[in-house]
């Protein structure tokens, strides 16, 4: 068999095996609204995991973390600090979410809006920047499938055909089980991504170097600035790195894929369990930044840093090795891709065309139309994948600036009790002016401070400002007109 | 039906059990980014990262029994 048919064949057979799993995870379940988007609300500790590890580490992980190390150096250490930090978050923030969620029946983000501001502009508004951001979220999964397939494949198949048949598998398995299959593909995704992680953290640097102490060692003999930041960049120093580390890690559960997740679980406590275990995960990351790191040296001056791990992978490692990581990277793209498409379809279906343009739509007419937009939504983020572009990268960075401007909204609406909608909304709409003019024109970081960072800032300073400032009696209607706001829809007592 | 109010807040002691993380990894950069004294063959500041990450989960450990303590004692509304 030549090496291109030995990588196919195994690439493949993991899809396969994996869009099997996904199918079979909703099997004999009716698939009712509160299944599909929360499975029931039944996850306990290993399912929670399973999901939150599924969405988190991306191709962007994969790709991005090597790349980074790559290219940047030093500055790259800000992935590890960050991702365990959102689990720090995570830990205070998740469990009161999710007894809220408990409480009102939420099943997304924006739902949570609305029960706790009453206020359907405040609650449209948030759907309206999450599902814009999730698309070129999607879309640069697919565009690193397309990469990874192709490079792993030895160009058996071309990124475009990889990244229609990856998708359509996707939108086959989310609109048959919904969350579920998140989940249990995750089971395959993270066993071979750890698996593959170590051995090429671990080979890559004992193949060129013969370890990787002797790879730091001749590393610091020839590059002695790039493992220190700022490494080879000339910006990103540690005001950078403290402004970025607070930024990203209380936005990561501001995406509102990340956020529903909280939903799913079976209690408080299970959240703050799987909290506790999660940051040991990031250590595959510290094996992917060897990869990177060991890539400087032995393929240098690649115009593009993000396919460093790829070009030295094909140059070490026999084609059923490049199959494994080809499909363990196909999977990386496609749970992600599943879980982003899910609350992308069920935040614009509940939270944004039911209640503009069909009020009288029941829970299962939402599921119904939800499900149908997943073929959507896929067709859409295919073709700007496709016909890809540099300012979807931009549009993804503006998405995370996006996103994390819900933080305030979501802290203080759980712990002050004078926060007002209007004093949220006056924040989010100055924070995410203030992070788009930053990031648009190209003075991020500014003074060396991330743009995010500050315009999160501003966004706290102006709702506590606003919520000081308004009188008892806004805060009182909107209080009192919570109950009837939260109760439609709702069964619980 | 029950209002969407505040929710309790977190204990004092599982807040600072969270705050030793974000100093050992966040606020200390300038003390810890540095390549000497190289530790098992890494970099020091990789090295503390490393190992930040698996002190990480011990602090929300901590902080765990505590919120775990309280909940039975106080009920878990």
């Amino acid at each position: 068999m030549s090496p291109r048919a030995i990588a196919l064949s195994i690439i493949f057979g993991i899809v396969g095996f994996g869009t099997a799993i996904g199918f079979l995870a909703g099997a004999r379940r009716k698939m009712n609204l509160e299944q599909w988007t929360v499975a029931g609300r039944g996850f306990g500790v290993f399912f929670m995991y399973l999901l939150m590890a599924g969405e988190v580490y991306t191709t962007f992980s994969f790709l991005g973390a090597s790349g980074w190390a790559y290219s940047r150096g030093g500055p790259t250490l800000y992935i590890l600090a960050y991702l365990s930090l959102a689990y720090v978050v995570s830990f205070f923030i998740l469990p009161p979410i999710w007894e809220m969620g408990q409480r009102h029946r939420l099943q997304t983000q924006s739902d949570f809006f609305r029960a706790r501001y009453g206020n359907e502009y405040l609650a449209a508004f948030v759907c309206l920047v999450g599902v814009v951001s999730l698309v070129p979220y999607v879309q640069i999964q697919l565009t690193g499938l397309g990469s990874i397939v192709q490079i792993a494949s030895f160009n058996g198949i071309g990124r475009t055909a990889a990244m229609v048949i990856s998708a359509l598998l996707v939108a086959g398995f989310v609109y048959a089980s919904g969350v579920r299959a998140v989940a249990w593909v995750s089971v395959l995704k993270d066993a071979l991504m750890l698996f593959t992680a170590v051995a090429i953290g671990v080979a890559i640097p004992h193949i060129y170097f013969g370890g990787i102490g002797h790879m730091f060692a001749a590393l610091v003999h020839a590059r002695p600035a790039h493992l220190t930041m700022p490494g080879a960049t000339k910006n990103l120093g540690h005001t950078w790195f403290i402004s970025t580390v607070l930024l990203t890690c209380v936005g990561m559960y501001m995406w509102p894929h990340a956020f529903g997740s909280a939903f799913t679980a079976k209690s408080g406590a299970t959240l703050r369990r799987n909290a506790v275990v999660m940051p040991l995960y990031t250590t595959t990351i510290a094996f992917m930044f060897f990869a990177g790191f060991a890539a400087v040296l032995a393929v240098p001056r690649l115009s593009n840093g993000d396919l460093a791990l790829l070009t030295i992978a094909r140059k070490a490692f026999p084609p059923w090795f490049l199959g494994i990581i080809g499909g363990a990277g196909a999977l990386t793209a496609m749970v992600p891709a599943a879980i982003l498409t899910l609350t992308a379809a069920t935040l614009f279906t509940k939270n944004l065309f039911r209640p503009v343009f069909a009020p009288r739509m029941n829970d299962d007419q939402v599921a119904k139309l939800a499900r149908m937009m997943i073929l959507v939504l896929t067709l859409m983020s295919l073709y700007f994948a496709i016909y890809s572009s540099a300012t979807l990268v931009s549009l993804l960075l503006l998405g995370y600036a996006g996103v994390t401007q819900f933080f305030p909204g979501v802290v203080l609406g759980l712990y002050w009790k004078r926060v007002t909608a209007s004093g949220v909304f006056a924040g989010m709409i100055a924070g995410v002016a203030v992070a788009a003019f930053l990031i648009l024109s190209k003075r991020d970081p500014w003074f060396g401070w991330s743009a995010g960072f500050l315009a999160l800032c501003l966004n706290f300073l102006v709702a506590i400002v606003v919520g000081m400032l308004s009188r008892e009696r806004e805060r009182a209607d909107s209080a009192l007109e919570l109950p009837a706001e939260a109760s439609s829809g709702s069964t619980s007592t | 039906m029950i209002p969407a109010t505040p929710a309790r807040k977190p204990s004092r002691g599982a807040l600072l059990w969270g705050l030793v993380p974000f100093g050992a990894l966040c606020f200390s950069v300038p003390l810890w980014d540095r390549i000497d004294p190289m530790l098992f063959g890494m970099p020091f500041n990789l090295f503390w990262l490393l190992s930040w990450i698996a002190l990480t989960p011990l602090c929300l450990w901590a902080a765990y029994r505590i919120e775990a303590r309280r909940g039975k004692h106080g009920g878990s509304e």
